[in-house]
């Protein structure tokens, strides 16, 4: 069995642990949840091997390039990142109604990787402008900072519905973590991203000046990985010293997080420099 | 606080208001200019957009807005805003930083993180809490109290000077960026293999200015994957002073040649028409082949009267009726009477003018391709500067977001055989954090009762 091979079963494995999350959280049975983290373990598991394996079959083409190139790459990193983040926060925090909404994200990230037909998910050589010492540095720390606001937007959206029911009417969201919790854990995520995409992007700028004489260009992924940075660091802002707190934090994550999805697909469709990342080829 | 402090224009700007107006604002013009493409030629914006709305984009900058005067202006309210801010907050924050103020036990009565615990055996009290406490937090210190005594440990003071160093890393970025616009330049030059270029061309203005030294490029080479695509661009250039060569080194992309502060980038290349292009000319009617050598713009004489040919250009991608069939050269075949008919002769098909079938065939008898390369020249002496906020805003951010201040106090209120203790912890950030060590400093007191509890009863 290929690498591409497993990270399709590697799918269907975060797709049944979403399915487990979801159906412990409804149910409020604990078993599907504790059944759930250790099918999150195997997908990761297969997930990692999954890189691996394509790691090392690069190198038997005779192309040997770390597995971070394209956007069939980039998203089974991400998908692999969402599901490590997740594991480290429901160890933490233990709440596994958390799970039912950040899990999703691994599996539809892997499903769009997998099962889209607009995305190859052939090892192709690297072109010159991407052999560079900064790609590993740079996608994975972008790619950890959209995993943790991927997950802030998960907490963000928990806390929106949480907070729509303050008299504690809905059965389904009684075993939610309190809002305070959710506001606070969201808040964590959205600190650790910030500090992600900040690398991600300083990394970006010192590779273009070492490639294109240039750290910044104002080419549309890079505008938009700082539009996403602004909106971030308004959020930081509101809330360290303005008090910010609850709703309209959260409305700001979400926009955050719109911003983080808009860097990473949408800007395919505009014209510019990173079209490594986009879609066919 | 000094009394300019108390004016209008520096309580404006020392609101973090205008930070959340002014980023927000940032992050919303910022679009316009990945929508509108930037820097085109006129005529393709007035074709997308029509007269009208060009006037009114010209009018804003649109079409260069990330270099137009609002957009700037908006940097620089942001870097204004963070310069008094930090200004106003600093001072204060400094003194808390390099004069502690002490330990007060005041200040820990409203605290919001809060235990309690009881001990009966007060004897062991003491070490056990200040073991606790120093692993958690550091440093004990202790204080008499007069029914019992406090246990008092802070750590991270400095932390609290990290958001600065995130600020000041914003001013580093706006001043290298101001120092590269300034005396930095961003230019291009393409040579030829074998030539050597003194002046480069400026790639905003077009302007040619010279440089201290002279490039030559020795070789260019482009290697492809089996696939067809490029896997590397190479140029061999060699540094000249005064018409002596100093250095010779390959670039490739990703990997420059730095020289006195000037930067060449490999970023392009091309192929020149050959300096030795033979063209044969076979007549129809005689059968016979004739060799020539000819330059692009000149004119050979064909014989047995059979007119005149002419080079008139080289294509690199040639379109041949809507087919691309890479470099060609494109000739003017004048026949004694009548009209010039074009002749085209592809580099990678020598033989492709037979399908004209005219009178005479013309072929290409032997070429060199001659590549130049394409070099993005540039001098930026404000890179480190930037450099240097890009590392401290990643310092920055680890210390604002990571690290806390953080101060645990204890008090111990003996009566009689009982220990009362109350364990109460501030901290100016994540107060999740500070209440974890207070439970842990709790657990572990409950731990050691519960022990000794055990082994008195047995």
């Amino acid at each position: 069995m290929n690498s591409s091979g497993i990270l399709s079963v590697v799918t269907f494995v975060y797709g049944f642990a979403a399915f487990l999350y979801v159906a412990s959280w409804i149910f409020k049975k604990p078993e599907p949840g504790r059944l759930a983290t250790w099918v999150v373990f195997a997908g990761l598991m297969g997930n990692i091997t999954g890189i691996a394996m394509r790691w090392m079959e690069s190198y038997t083409l005779g192309y040997g390039h770390a597995p971070l190139s394209n956007l069939y790459e980039s998203l089974i990193f991400f998908a692999g990142t969402l599901a490590a983040v997740y594991l480290v926060i429901e160890k933490k925090y233990h709440n596994r109604i958390i799970g039912a909404f950040a899990m999703p994200f691994p599996f539809l990230a892997m499903a769009y990787a997998s099962l889209s037909p607009n995305i190859s998910d052939r090892i192709q050589p690297l072109l010159p402008a991407l052999k560079s010492n900064w790609l590993i540095a740079h996608v994975v720390a972008c790619f950890i900072g959209y995993a943790a606001f991927a997950i802030a937007f998960g907490l963000s959206i928990m806390y929106l519905i949480k907070d729509k029911d303050a008299e504690g009417k809905s059965q389904l969201l009684e075993r939610f973590p309190k809002t305070g919790v959710l506001d606070e854990l969201s808040h964590q995520m959205v600190m650790f991203g910030f500090l992600f995409l900040t690398v991600g992007i300083i990394t970006g700028a010192v590779w273009a000046n070492s490639a294109w004489g240039r750290y910044w260009g104002w080419d549309p992924k890079e505008t938009w990985s700082l539009i996403t940075w602004f909106i971030y660091a308004t959020l930081l802002h509101a809330r360290l010293t303005r008090g910010w707190h609850g709703r309209r934090i959260a409305y700001l994550s979400v926009a955050g997080f719109a911003a983080v999805m808009f860097t990473y697909f949408g800007v395919n469709l505009l014209p510019g420099l990173h079209s490594y990342g986009a879609m066919g080829r | 606080m000094n009394s300019w402090q108390h004016s209008p224009i520096f309580k404006f700007f020392a609101s973090v208001r205008v930070t959340v107006t002014v980023l927000l604002t940032l992050a919303a013009t910022s679009v316009i200019g990945t929508v509108i493409p930037q820097n085109q030629a006129t005529e393709a914006y007035v074709q997308t957009y029509g007269r009208n709305l060009f006037r009114l984009f010209s009018v804003l900058d649109m079409f260069d807005m990330y270099h137009s005067w609002w957009f700037q202006l908006l940097l620089v309210l942001l870097t204004i805003n963070i310069f008094i801010c930090s200004l106003d907050r600093l001072p204060a924050v400094w003194k808390i930083v390099v004069k502690p103020p002490g330990f007060k036990p005041s200040r820990f009565q409203n605290a919001s993180c809060q235990r309690q615990v009881a001990i009966s055996s007060p004897g062991q009290a003491q070490s056990l809490l200040e073991k606790a406490l120093s692993r958690n937090i550091g440093r004990v210190r202790l204080e008499q109290a007069r029914d019992g005594y406090f246990l008092w440990s802070e750590k991270g003071r400095w932390t609290r000077l990290g958001v600065y160093v995130v600020h000041l890393s914003v001013v580093f970025l706006l001043a290298g960026g101001l120092i590269g616009s300034f005396w930095g330049f961003d230019g291009a030059v393409n040579i030829t293999e074998g030539e050597t270029a003194k002046t480069i061309q400026l790639n905003n203005s077009g302007k040619s200015i010279p440089l201290d030294f002279e490039i030559r490029c020795d070789k260019f080479s482009v290697s492809f994957y089996d696939s067809g695509a490029p896997s590397e661009y190479r140029s061999t250039l060699t540094i000249l002073e005064k018409g002596t060569p100093v250095l010779t080194r390959d670039i490739i992309v990703n990997d420059p040649l730095r020289y006195k502060g000037i930067n060449l980038f490999q970023s392009s290349y091309g192929n020149l028409p050959s300096q030795n292009l033979v063209l044969s000319f076979t007549s129809r009617a005689t059968g016979m082949e004739y060799k020539e050598k000819i330059a692009p713009g000149l004119t050979v004489t064909l014989p047995e009267g059979l007119g005149s040919f002419t080079i008139t250009a080289f294509n690199r991608e040639h379109q041949f009726k809507g087919h691309a069939i890479g470099e060609a050269f494109v000739g003017k075949l004048t026949p004694p009477n009548g009209d010039p008919v074009e002749v085209v002769l592809p580099v990678k098909f020598p033989s492709f003018d037979r399908m004209r079938k005219g009178e005479v065939v013309v072929a290409i008898a032997e070429t060199e391709t001659r590549y130049y390369t394409g070099l993005q020249v540039t001098s930026d002496p404000g890179v480190w500067v930037v450099y240097t906020g890009f590392l401290l805003m990643i310092a920055g951010c680890i210390v604002t977001f990571f690290m806390s201040h953080q101060q645990i106090c204890i008090e111990a209120q003996i009566d009689g055989k009982i220990c009362s203790v109350t364990i109460r912890g501030i901290a100016n950030k994540n107060k999740i954090d500070i209440q974890r060590k207070i439970d842990a400093i709790a657990a572990e007191v409950a731990q050691t009762e519960n022990q000794s509890k055990q082994s008195s009863l047995s």
